[in-house]
């Protein structure tokens, strides 16, 4: 008799218990977002502003310029995503739309193992292999530099931007392929003008993870980048050294005085981080709504 | 009888070994329908599909004989399979408008097989969507997303965009399947106009459809084909007494 009453019981506490759960996780994310803000905010009042959007980053000497190191990160990034992006398309539709049924088995876990390889494994290689490399065939003084750091992340990202826009071409149903050929076009054709674009949102959610995962990294580029906060704007700046936002937290962070100057413009770098790939998301997610309503898939 | 349009010969094929065509020989003649109709797993689809050769793509299968256009095996060796499907249009069961405008959907086809002017391109609209029996629902929402049109308005679309390549064949499976009875009306309607210009080849949704649509029929089970008859005399007076059950509804 009880039953129908015990049932309901349990729906709610499931109910009850998901929903904690999941408001919990938006509020570790205000949590962790005031706490940058308490630590960082001060910079904003100790240092004037004109110092710190300034071009020179020595802390030392009370300069604050942060525009070396913001421009240093965008570089990294977006010459990464611009190597890894076709790379990565071309890969999925390769291994999703191509390559035959064994071949796909065999590359799908090989993909997803190259995303378990330690950032300091691949900062090392890049280090003792890359730089090298660089330094000889591009005749640059010193193989640390930007151009390097962005190859190195293009391959960090290179298997979340596979698996994922894997995934999105996947999901575009058989029958958009069949409609494709119905119409007289070549399986290249099929595959570049309805199935990639039907999967569009999907890919660029791939791009987005993709750069999210490089605008943060932090170890393989700190070795591989020289690491001198120099304001990259000269044409040569990509194969000169830069230093990241990520880089200069990790390496100042722990010879800084807690509650110094110094210590809370780390902080305002992490801010500004944090906007950066916040403003990214929310563009990602514009583009997505916006195609949505223009008619585009999902 | 004049020579078919669509000759096939003798046709079996297999999916993983299992069979799905026994053994088919069928005449298509030109600028008629044809109905290919029977219970579900008859083969009818997979006949369609292989006309144009959309199953080349699925792999583990096998098929024997041969499938004539105009009196020649369109399975040849060197034979262009996308001009082919130019030649033969499908639309299939469920409306899929690409992603896009109505527009960029019609001209779709014409524009991958190299179509650029303007004027041309204009004309290849207007007369594919008046055929579709679209045009005056949609002439003013020409740019607006296809997939704002109404399931029956899409199907159609679908149609207009397979007519946008002038083919000279139509295969159609179960277009109507998702429409309501309205709709099913209006591409019937259409499909009247255009057995003027096109052979069609349909796979109707119901027996009420094919008897409505065909001029010739073919009653499909289990991979045979069983009869195949002018439609009228298909649909008052068939032969086989496993045609008139199915026919008559007492099974399938």
């Amino acid at each position: 008799m009880n039953q129908p009453q015990r049932f309901r019981w349990a729906e709610f506490t499931i109910e009850a218990l998901i929903r904690v759960l999941g408001f919990s996780t938006i509020g570790f994310v205000l949590l962790i977002f005031l706490f940058l803000l308490r630590e960082g905010l001060p910079t904003f009042f100790e240092v004037p502003l004109g110092n710190l959007f300034g071009t020179r980053w020595y802390p030392t000497f009370d300069l604050f310029g942060t525009l070396p190191l913001i421009l240093g990160s965008a570089l990294v990034t977006l010459t990464a995503i611009v190597i890894a992006l076709p790379l990565g398309v071309a890969t999925a539709v390769f291994v999703r739309e191509v390559a035959p049924g064994w071949a796909r088995e065999l590359l799908k876990p090989m993909i997803e193992v190259l995303a378990g390889i330690p950032s300091v494994v691949l900062g090392f290689f890049g280090m003792t292999v890359i730089a090298p490399l660089v330094r000889q065939t591009l005749g640059a003084p010193t193989g640390l530099t930007a151009f390097t750091g962005a190859l190195i992340l293009a391959y960090m990202s290179l298997p979340t931007l596979i698996s994922v826009a894997e995934d999105a071409l996947d999901a575009v149903p058989k029958s958009y392929r069949d409609a494709g050929l119905a119409m007289g076009a070549t399986q290249w054709q099929t595959i570049w003008r309805v199935v990639v674009p039907a999967a569009r949102s999907g890919i660029v959610t791939a791009v987005m993870l993709g750069l999210g995962r490089a605008i943060g990294e932090t170890m393989a580029v700190m070795m591989v980048t020289g690491n001198a906060a120099r304001l990259p704007l000269t044409l040569d700046s990509l194969f000169r050294p830069v230093r990241t936002m990520t880089a200069t937290i990790a390496a100042e962070m722990g010879e800084v005085a807690q509650g110094s100057v110094h210590y809370h413009a780390l902080f305002a770098i992490g801010i500004i981080l944090f906007l950066m790939t916040f403003l990214i998301n929310l563009a990602a997610a514009l583009t997505i709504f916006q195609k949505r309503r223009r008619g585009g898939l999902r | 009888m004049d020579e078919p349009k669509i000759r096939i010969e003798n046709v079996s094929y297999f999916y993983d070994g299992k069979p799905a065509l026994r053994q088919v020989t069928l005449d298509v003649p030109a600028h008629a329908i044809t109905v290919i109709f029977g219970p579900a797993g008859g083969g009818k689809t997979t006949l369609l599909r292989l006309i144009n050769r959309l199953n080349d793509l699925v792999e583990g299968t096998r098929m024997s004989g041969r499938v004539l256009l105009d009196g020649e095996d369109i399975y040849a060796p060197g034979t262009d399979v996308a001009a082919l499907r130019r030649r033969v249009g499908m639309v299939f069961a469920l409306p899929l408008p690409l992603p896009g405008t109505v527009r960029e959907n019609v001209l779709y086809g014409p524009r991958l097989a190299g179509v650029r002017g303007r004027t041309q391109l204009e004309e290849i609209l207007v007369r594919s969507l008046t055929q579709a029996a679209l045009w005056e629902e949609v002439k003013d929402r020409l740019d607006d997303p296809a997939n704002a049109l109404s399931g029956g308005q899409q199907q159609r679309l679908c149609i207009a965009r397979s007519l946008a390549l002038e083919p000279e064949v139509l295969l159609l499976d179960e277009p109507t399947s998702g429409l309501d009875p309205i709709s099913t009306g209006k591409v019937e309607e259409s499909l009247f106009q255009l057995k003027q210009r096109y052979t069609i080849v349909i796979v109707p949704h119901s027996v009420q459809q094919a008897a409505r649509v065909a001029d010739y029929a073919a009653f499909f089970l289990r991979g045979e084909l069983i009869e195949q008859r002018v439609g009228r005399e298909m649909f008052t007076a068939p032969r086989d007494r496993r045609a008139e059950d199915y026919i008559t509804g007492r099974f399938g």
